[in-house]
């Protein structure tokens, strides 16, 4: 039976990994809409559209966590017992957080001057920088399975995640 | 060899089980009813033979109502009770009216939604609305030979909730079954996408009379997915005429001008823009009121020279939708355009450098939206096409509530597919706080005063504890029409408070009650035997899922004994049906729809589970 409880893995029949491509999330995730979602069940019994709806809600849910890589990786720690994200975890290496006021800088310096180079540049670096994180949180998620350490890789990983974010938001409002 | 069937004129060709379904493009400037036929999706035309319905209204002093070309004909003899674009109106107070003071209408600012006096009374746009949806559905009633079973409307896909609203409350004033409100870029995406089997990544530009939308959508195997939306609900063909009407007042050195010389030169300078999308220059000439001659010459340049910055305005949209969705012009394999407006030679070119891609023009931008509404409409009506198709739309605009400092706390952001539903915990500020505010906000900004409000209500009851104790969880929903619900529950108590999102201005459901009973008091329909014919199809349609739900899985999922139950139930309702008691048949359908819920758990999980069994085990296993 269908159960509220079970995790987004085991709904979208995908093993709990980390190092799962987006094509194989899409993939599952357009198979399962195609069998559930309400227009499915415009003609069908009152019943049938409650659950319907009640089921595309919890798989647009699980979607939009399973795609994200952020979201993916803390969600797995979830599922281990591991709760990244608390409040009382903010120790960084001291290393690390100068790398993140000097890019910040970098992006007002950016902003001030509505240099679109200089962002692009920025941007490019910091998304290296996401993506090597992101290859070691697959090794530590998926093979090492250490969640502490996954833990604090997935910290960082949020700094870059959101820096992203201001870089976008630095394009809009240069553009306009 | 069997003989063709000739059906008697005016009577459905439609085979009996076929169910009448149509999309309208309820549009700023026009306004199209279209139906699928014998599988094909095409525009009902009144019986002039005309497709298009201009969205003017007028009123006169009688209480009769014009509309369509009767009413643009008198648009500027009569232009303060001559409704023009009221799309513009719906959903939007004064304050969002920019341009309120160059239209010739006499506003009145009602609490969120300006109203228009007009020599038959004070309208409100939703009302204006209704009357041109009354106009379509008598077309398409006429034009199929019956009632129909309901309506997809189009809007545009950046519509905020309140405008949402106010487009079903006037579909609903009209008495028509709202089957959904479909985004319009998404609506020419599916009339597009089925057309020509097309995969891939698609942009829709659309730019209408009064809104301008971009849609980026994915199209794979029958789905199709809206990534990412944007647009200007502000900002459309309007503006293009609006800017040829102010070049006019300039050359002319004319200043304040009577209402009357307004609307005769707002219409000339439409027609100046649409003759220039066939010609170079345009000759543009008009005698106004006080006897001066006009008498211009407008070239195609000096056209582009003065609405360059509404072409670009309309181009950063598109470039944060494809920021949105996360990818580059070079990824959009085609660009679909909508909208009369787009057949602006600049604007091709513009979009076309944009895109680095020649923008595609085989369907009629007028009618592209109508078509995929009425495929939309056919398949939610429950008439199965050959294509099975999905769609996957978004809400366009972030959702969040209020929080201190009059900051936004963003539950849903902009993009996430529909239906959804999330949730958020806050907490109580002050020690003893025994209520709390929820304010429902809509839009991109970080302060409460740059976002579009669209409720307030109070949760009380909340037993007095230390600031920062209480657990309030807030969940908000969207439907499928995008349309928003609210529910605050307070965890330790279980005190909750709920509100159906609708703006201040919005009409409750007893006002449009109201108001369809006095329709059909004039019209003089028993609203007694209305609503049994209503109970009557939504119980044989119920009767009709349940049988084929049971031919389907019945064997697999049931026990002899259950499907003996679901079965004695049907009956009931069937013979319930048969007689002429509405209680009688609402009651055997709740109890054929209570009967069923677990029937429908499992046709659902065996569902997902067959949408899984394709790649399982080769994913499963690590």
């Amino acid at each position: 039976m269908l159960d509220f409880n079970r995790n987004h893995f085991e709904l979208f029949g995908l093993r709990p990994a980390f190092r799962l491509s987006r094509e194989q999330i899409d993939r599952a995730y357009r198979e399962i809409q195609t069998e559930i979602h309400p227009d499915r069940f415009a003609h069908a019994g009152e019943a049938e559209q409650r659950l319907a709806m009640q089921w595309t809600a919890r798989v647009n849910e699980a979607y939009a966590t399973l795609r994200e890589p952020f979201e993916r990786a803390r969600y797995l720690l979830e599922l281990h017992g591991v709760q990244a994200m608390d409040a009382r975890n903010t120790a960084m290496p001291a290393d690390f957080l100068m790398q993140q006021m000097a890019w910040r800088e970098q992006l007002e310096t950016a902003k001030g001057k509505s240099d679109i180079n200089a962002l692009q540049r920025l941007e490019q670096a910091v998304r290296g920088e996401a993506e090597a994180l992101e290859r070691e949180l697959a090794e530590l998620l998926d093979e090492r399975h250490d969640y502490g350490r996954a833990a604090e890789t997935l910290r960082k990983y949020r700094f870059l995640d959101k820096l992203l974010v201001e870089i976008e938001a630095a394009y809009d409002e240069i553009d306009g | 060899m069997a003989l063709l069937q000739i059906a008697e004129p005016g009577q459905s060709t439609a085979p009996h089980e076929h169910r009448l379904a149509v999309g309208i493009d309820l549009g700023t400037t026009n306004s199209l009813v279209a139906t699928v036929r014998n599988g094909i999706a095409v525009v009902l035309n009144d019986e002039h033979g005309r497709s298009l319905l201009p969205s003017v209204v007028r009123y006169s002093p009688d209480g009769s109502v014009q509309v369509g070309y009767e009413a643009q004909a008198q648009a500027s003899a009569d232009p303060h009770n001559t409704i023009i674009s009221a799309k513009r109106f719906m959903g939007r107070g004064i304050k969002d009216l920019p341009d309120a003071a160059t239209l010739p209408y006499h506003f009145v600012d009602a609490p969120g939604m300006v109203q228009i006096r007009t020599a038959a009374g004070v309208k409100s746009p939703v009302e204006v609305s209704a009357e041109i949806l009354k106009v379509l559905k008598r077309r398409a009633e006429a034009s199929l030979g019956g009632e129909l079973i309901g309506a997809v409307i189009t809007v545009p896909a950046y519509f905020d909730d309140a405008q949402r609203q106010a487009t079903k409350d006037a579909a609903r004033l009209a008495g028509l079954n709202v089957l959904r409100l479909l985004n319009e870029p998404t609506a020419a995406a599916i009339a597009y996408g089925l057309d020509n089997a097309a995969e891939g990544i698609y942009a829709v530009y659309d730019l209408g009379g009064g809104t301008f939308d971009i849609s980026i959508l994915r199209l794979t195997r029958g789905v199709f997915e809206v990534m990412a939306t944007n647009g200007d609900s502000a900002l459309g063909g309007d503006d293009f005429d609006r800017r040829i009407y102010c070049w006019i007042l300039e050359q002319a050195g004319l200043h304040a001008i009577t209402d009357h010389d307004k609307a005769l030169l707002l219409a000339k300078a439409r027609e100046a823009k649409e003759m220039l999308s066939e010609q170079p220059s345009v000759r543009i000439t008009a005698v106004l009121s006080g006897g001066e001659l006009i008498d211009l010459t407008l070239t195609e340049d000096a056209f582009n020279d003065m609405t360059e910055s509404l072409v670009a305005k309309t181009l950063l949209p598109c470039r944060k939708a494809l920021r949105d969705a996360g990818l580059k012009p070079a990824d959009v394999k085609g660009v679909v355009m909508v909208g009369g407006s787009t057949r602006i030679p600049r604007i091709q070119a513009a979009v076309g450098e944009f895109f680095g891609q020649t923008p595609l023009n085989n369907l009629d931008p007028d009618k592209v939206v109508a078509l995929g509404a009425a495929m939309q409409a056919n398949v939610l009506a429950g008439n199965k096409g050959q294509d099975d198709w999905l769609l996957l739309d978004v809400v366009p605009l972030s959702l969040g509530i209020e929080t201190m400092g009059g900051l936004v706390e963003k539950i849903i952001p902009r993009n996430s597919t529909i239906p959804l539903a999330r949730a958020q915990e806050f907490t109580t500020y002050k020690d003893g706080q025994t209520a709390m505010m929820i304010h429902v906000v809509q839009g991109e900004r970080e302060l409460v005063s740059d976002c579009r409000s669209l409720a307030r209500f109070e949760l009380r009851g909340i037993p007095p504890m230390v600031a920062g104790a209480a657990r309030v969880r807030v969940t908000f929903q969207v439907d499928a029409d995008g349309l928003l619900s609210v529910t605050a529950r307070e965890m330790s108590t279980g005190v909750e408070a709920h509100i159906e999102v609708k703006p201040s201005y919005g009409l409750t459901d007893e006002e449009v009650a109201r108001m369809l009973q006095d329709s059909y008091t004039h019209a003089s329909e028993d609203m007694a035997a209305r609503n049994l014919a209503e109970a009557r199809v939504d119980g044989q349609r119920l009767a009709e899922a349940t049988r084929s739900a049971l031919a389907a899985d019945g064997e697999a999922l049931l026990t002899a004994e259950e499907r003996a139950a679901i079965e004695s139930l049907i009956a009931t309702l069937e013979r319930a049906l048969a007689g002429n008691d509405l209680k009688a048949i609402k009651q055997a359908a709740d109890a054929l729809n209570q009967g069923t819920v677990e029937f429908a758990a499992s046709r659902m999980d065996a569902s997902v589970r067959r949408a899984l069994t394709g790649h399982r085990l080769e994913e499963i296993d690590v």
